[in-house]
C-alpha cells in the first residue's frame, strides 16, 4: 500500500513536471473554477480553463453553430465583466445582439466585423489577438489548417487573449495547434418546476482534443446567469410533453 | 509681413489659343461671337482684327463689313474658365497661392518669392516672356494690392512695377475704369465729369458712398490698401504638410517605407506639440513621368503615434506603383482634429472601447477590409426585431435606452425571414410539425405567442405572432405566423435559432 501511494505521488508530481516543462505554468491561485463550466474544466491540464489559448467549436450545421454561440456568450460573460471589449468576425453577421444581454453581456462592448472570404477572417482574428486590450476574438470561418491555427497561437502567446473560431467544414477536419476542439449539440431541455414551455438551454457539450487533457462529454446548461452541469442519468428518461 | 501680388491679364485669351489650335487662323483677321437678342456679337477678336477696328461688343455684321475676309467663329463658351485653370497650375511654379480672375486673368501672391528670380522686375519678366513664349499675348504688373496690380496690368503705361506703398500715386492717373468697377457706376461716373481716379479719391467717404454704393468704396479701398482682399487660390493650402524630395528616384518598397516614415516623424512631432492627431492623411508620390500616385488612410480616432500611422501605410505600400520612379513624396494631413488626453488608469479593469490599442485595430482592419465591414450596435426603441438596434456612430456613442432582456430573443436572428411550411393543432397554437429547407421537424416544446404589431407609421402590413419552438432533437427556433390565422393568407416564417 505505501509504496503504491508512494508511486502515485510519485507519478503526479511527475506528470506536473512534464506540464511544467511544457509550458503549463502551474495555475495561479482562484482561478480554479473561473469560468464556472465545472467538471469540464478539470478536463483540462492542472484542472484550469485554459485562456489566452486559440478553442475551436466544430458545428455542421445551424443549430450547432446557434449552441456554440450560447456557449462562447456564457463565456465572455466571464471574460467581459471587468469592462473589456471582443470581437466577433462572421461571414453571416446574423448574430441579434439583444439576446447577449440574456447571456450577461453589454451587447454594446461587441464589435462586430462582417468578412467575406475566410482568409479575411483569419486575417482580422490573427490581428485581433495581438491587440492585448481586448477580452476574447470569436471568429466564424470555414477552415483552419494547421499553419493558421499555428500563426494564431503565436498571436495569443504574446497577448494571452482567448480565441475561438467557429469552423464549419467539418468534412476536411485536421489537426491544428488549438488548445482544444469542442463540439456544441443541442439537447431537449428540460421543464423548469414543470411548467409547460421550454426550460433553460441545454446542450451537449464534447471535448473531442484537449491538449495534454482528458477529453469527454457533459451536459451543460446556461440557467439564471450562470453554468450548471446535469448528470447524465437525468437525461436517460425522455421527458415527452404536448406541445402548448 | 508685406504681401505683393502680381496681375496677368491675357488680352486676347481665347482667341490666342484658339491661333495655337488651329495655326492656319495665324494672321488672318477673325472673331468670335455668341448670340445675343438674335443677333450675333462679337465676344473676342484677335489682334489682326482689332488693328482693322473690330471691338468686343460689336454686331457680327457691324465688323464684316468694315473688315475684308474676317472669319466669325463661334465662341467656345465655358472655355475661359478652363484655359485660366490651366494656365494657373502652370503658374505654381512662380508662387504656391495662385487665384483665377474671371474673365481673362490671374492673380498670384509672391510674396516671398520674388528674389528667387533676382528681384521683381526678374520674376515679372520671367513670368511674362515664357507666357508670350507660350504664344499667350500676356501682361503684369505687380504692386501691394490686388487692386492696384489689376489697375496697372490693364491700364498702366509707364512702369509695371509699384514699388510697397506706391500704389495711390500709381492709380490716380488711371481711368475710373481701372478700379473693377459695375459698367452702371462706370457711366455715372462719366456722366459727373470723373475721368480719372485723382478726382474722386480724395472726396469724403459719406458722399461717395451716397452716390456710388458700398460696393464702389470696397473696390477703392481694395486698390488702395486700406481693405484686405482675400485670394481663393485654385490648389487650397494644406495646413499640415510634409515633403521628402529625393536625390535619387525611389523605386524599391524598402525605400518607400523610409521615405514615409521619415514623414509621419516631421508629421507627428509637429501634431503632438499642438496637440492634435490626424483623421485622415493623403500620401501623393511624384513620379519621374510626370505621374502622381497618392495613397490614403483614415483612423476612427485622432491619432499622431507614428508606429500606428506608419503600420496603416504598411498595408498601403503595395498599392503605389514607384514605374520608373518617385521624385518627391508629399504627406497632407487633410483631416485633423484635436485629442484628449487619455488618463492612464491606475486601478484594475479592462480598458474596453476607449483603448487605444482598439481604435488601431480597428483602423487596421478598416484599411484591409474596409470600414463599413465594423459594426457596433446599440439598442433602439423598436419592438420590431430588426429596427430594435441601430449601429453605433462611434466608439464613443452610447445609448440612453437600456438593452431589454424580459422577452426570449435568438442569438442568431436571419436578416430575412424564411418561409416554411407547418401544421398547426388549432388556430392560435403554436406548429406541431414543420418544414424547413426540406427538413422535417416535429415540435415537443413550446412557448408564446408574443405578439409584435407592426409599426404603422414607419410601415403597413401584418403583425406577427412569434412562437419560441423546441424540436425532438433539441433545435430552439422562432417561429411566426404574419397575420391572423383565419385571414387565409396567413404565411408562417422561420426568423432565428435559439442557443
Amino acid at each position: 500500500m505505501e509504496t503504491a501511494n508512494d508511486r502515485k505521488t510519485l507519478i503526479n508530481s511527475l506528470q506536473k513536471n512534464i506540464l511544467q516543462w511544457e509550458g503549463y505554468r502551474p495555475p495561479p491561485t482562484g482561478t480554479q473554477g473561473l469560468v464556472g463550466l465545472g467538471a469540464v474544466e478539470t478536463a483540462f491540464p492542472n484542472g484550469v480553463f485554459p485562456l489566452g489559448t486559440v478553442h475551436e467549436l466544430v458545428c455542421s450545421t445551424t443549430e450547432q453553430a446557434t449552441a456554440s454561440s450560447g456557449l462562447i456568450s456564457g463565456l465572455l460573460s466571464v471574460f467581459m465583466q471587468n469592462g473589456g471589449a471582443c470581437l466577433w468576425i462572421s461571414l453571416t453577421g446574423n448574430i441579434f445582439p439583444p439576446a447577449l444581454s440574456g447571456f450577461g453581456i453589454e451587447p454594446s462592448r461587441l464589435i462586430f466585423i462582417r468578412v467575406t472570404k475566410d482568409q479575411e477572417a483569419l486575417w482580422v482574428m490573427e490581428e485581433a489577438l495581438k491587440c492585448a486590450g481586448l477580452a476574447a476574438v470569436v471568429a466564424e470561418a470555414r477552415e483552419l489548417d494547421f499553419k493558421q491555427s499555428r500563426r494564431l497561437q503565436l498571436a495569443v502567446e504574446q497577448s494571452h487573449v482567448t480565441g475561438f473560431v467557429l469552423r464549419n467544414a467539418v468534412k476536411k477536419i485536421g489537426s491544428t495547434a488549438c488548445a482544444a476542439r469542442w463540439q456544441v449539440k443541442s439537447l431537449p431541455s428540460e421543464p423548469v418546476d414543470d411548467l409547460p414551455g421550454l426550460g433553460f438551454p441545454r446542450w451537449e457539450v464534447e471535448l473531442l482534443r484537449v491538449r495534454n487533457g482528458h477529453p469527454g462529454t457533459w451536459i451543460i446548461e446556461w440557467a439564471e446567469g450562470k453554468f450548471k452541469q446535469v448528470e447524465k442519468e437525468q437525461t436517460a428518461k425522455p421527458f415527452k410533453r404536448k406541445a402548448g | 509681413m508685406q504681401h505683393r501680388y502680381m496681375a496677368i491679364w491675357f488680352r486676347h485669351l481665347v482667341t490666342d489659343w484658339l491661333t495655337l489650335r488651329q495655326p492656319e487662323l495665324k494672321d488672318q483677321p477673325f472673331v468670335l461671337v455668341v448670340p445675343e437678342h438674335n443677333r450675333m456679337i462679337v465676344r473676342a477678336a484677335n489682334p489682326e482684327a482689332e488693328a482693322q477696328g473690330v471691338r468686343a461688343g460689336m454686331p457680327a455684321a457691324d465688323a464684316k463689313a468694315i473688315t475684308t475676309n474676317l472669319q466669325v467663329i463661334d465662341f467656345p463658351l465655358g472655355q475661359e474658365s478652363k484655359l485660366l485653370r490651366h494656365l494657373g497650375l502652370w503658374c505654381i511654379r512662380y508662387t504656391p497661392v495662385v487665384a483665377i480672375d474671371l474673365p481673362d486673368g490671374l492673380t498670384l501672391d509672391i510674396s516671398g518669392c520674388a528674389h528667387l528670380w533676382g528681384g521683381e522686375k526678374g520674376y515679372l519678366k520671367t513670368v511674362v516672356l515664357k507666357l508670350r513664349g507660350m504664344g499667350y499675348d500676356a501682361r503684369a504688373a505687380i504692386a501691394d494690392t490686388v487692386g492696384a496690380a489689376w489697375a496697372i496690368a490693364r491700364y498702366g503705361k509707364i512702369r509695371p512695377i509699384i514699388e510697397s506703398g506706391g500704389q495711390a500715386e500709381a492709380i490716380a492717373g488711371l481711368s475710373p475704369a481701372a478700379l473693377r468697377l459695375e459698367p452702371a457706376i462706370l457711366d455715372k461716373l462719366y456722366k459727373l465729369g470723373f475721368r480719372y481716379v485723382k478726382s474722386f479719391m480724395t472726396m469724403p467717404r459719406t458722399v461717395l458712398r451716397r452716390r456710388f454704393g458700398e460696393g464702389f468704396l470696397l473696390r477703392l479701398a481694395q486698390a488702395l490698401g486700406t481693405t484686405d482682399e482675400y485670394l481663393a487660390p485654385i490648389i487650397p493650402p494644406v495646413p499640415y504638410v510634409e515633403r521628402l524630395p529625393c536625390l535619387e528616384p525611389v523605386r524599391t518598397d524598402k525605400a518607400i517605407e523610409i521615405g514615409i516614415e521619415k514623414l509621419l516623424q516631421g508629421l507627428c512631432s509637429r501634431l503632438q506639440a499642438e496637440g492634435k492627431g490626424v483623421r485622415k492623411v493623403v500620401l501623393k508620390c511624384f513620379r519621374i513621368d510626370g505621374k502622381m500616385v497618392q495613397a490614403g488612410i483614415t483612423t476612427t480616432r485622432g491619432s499622431h503615434s507614428v508606429s500606428h500611422l506608419f503600420k496603416l501605410f504598411g498595408l498601403q505600400i503595395s498599392k503605389i506603383e514607384p514605374a520608373l520612379g518617385i521624385e518627391l513624396f508629399l504627406l497632407e494631413a487633410q483631416k485633423v482634429e484635436d485629442i484628449d488626453p487619455l488618463q492612464e488608469k491606475l486601478w484594475l479593469g479592462d480598458p474596453g472601447l476607449q483603448d487605444t490599442a482598439l481604435a488601431e485595430l480597428l483602423d487596421r482592419i478598416a484599411g484591409k477590409i474596409g470600414p463599413e465591414r465594423i459594426m457596433r450596435y446599440l439598442p433602439a426603441e423598436h419592438y420590431w426585431p430588426e429596427r430594435s438596434i441601430r449601429p453605433a456612430l462611434s466608439l464613443k456613442d452610447i445609448s440612453l435606452a437600456g438593452w431589454r432582456a424580459d422577452k426570449p430573443r435568438p442569438i442568431r436572428l436571419l436578416s430575412k425571414p424564411e418561409a416554411i411550411e407547418v401544421m398547426a393543432l388549432l388556430p392560435d397554437y403554436p406548429p406541431k410539425i414543420f418544414i424547413y429547407k426540406g427538413k422535417r421537424h416535429v415540435v415537443d416544446k413550446a412557448d408564446g405567442p408574443e405578439r409584435i404589431e407592426r409599426e404603422w407609421w414607419l410601415d403597413k402590413g401584418e403583425h406577427r405572432d412569434y412562437y419560441m419552438v423546441e424540436d425532438e432533437h433539441g433545435g430552439r427556433y422562432w417561429l411566426f405566423r404574419s397575420g391572423h390565422y383565419d385571414s387565409g393568407g396567413a404565411q408562417w416564417y422561420l426568423h432565428g435559432f435559439f442557443a
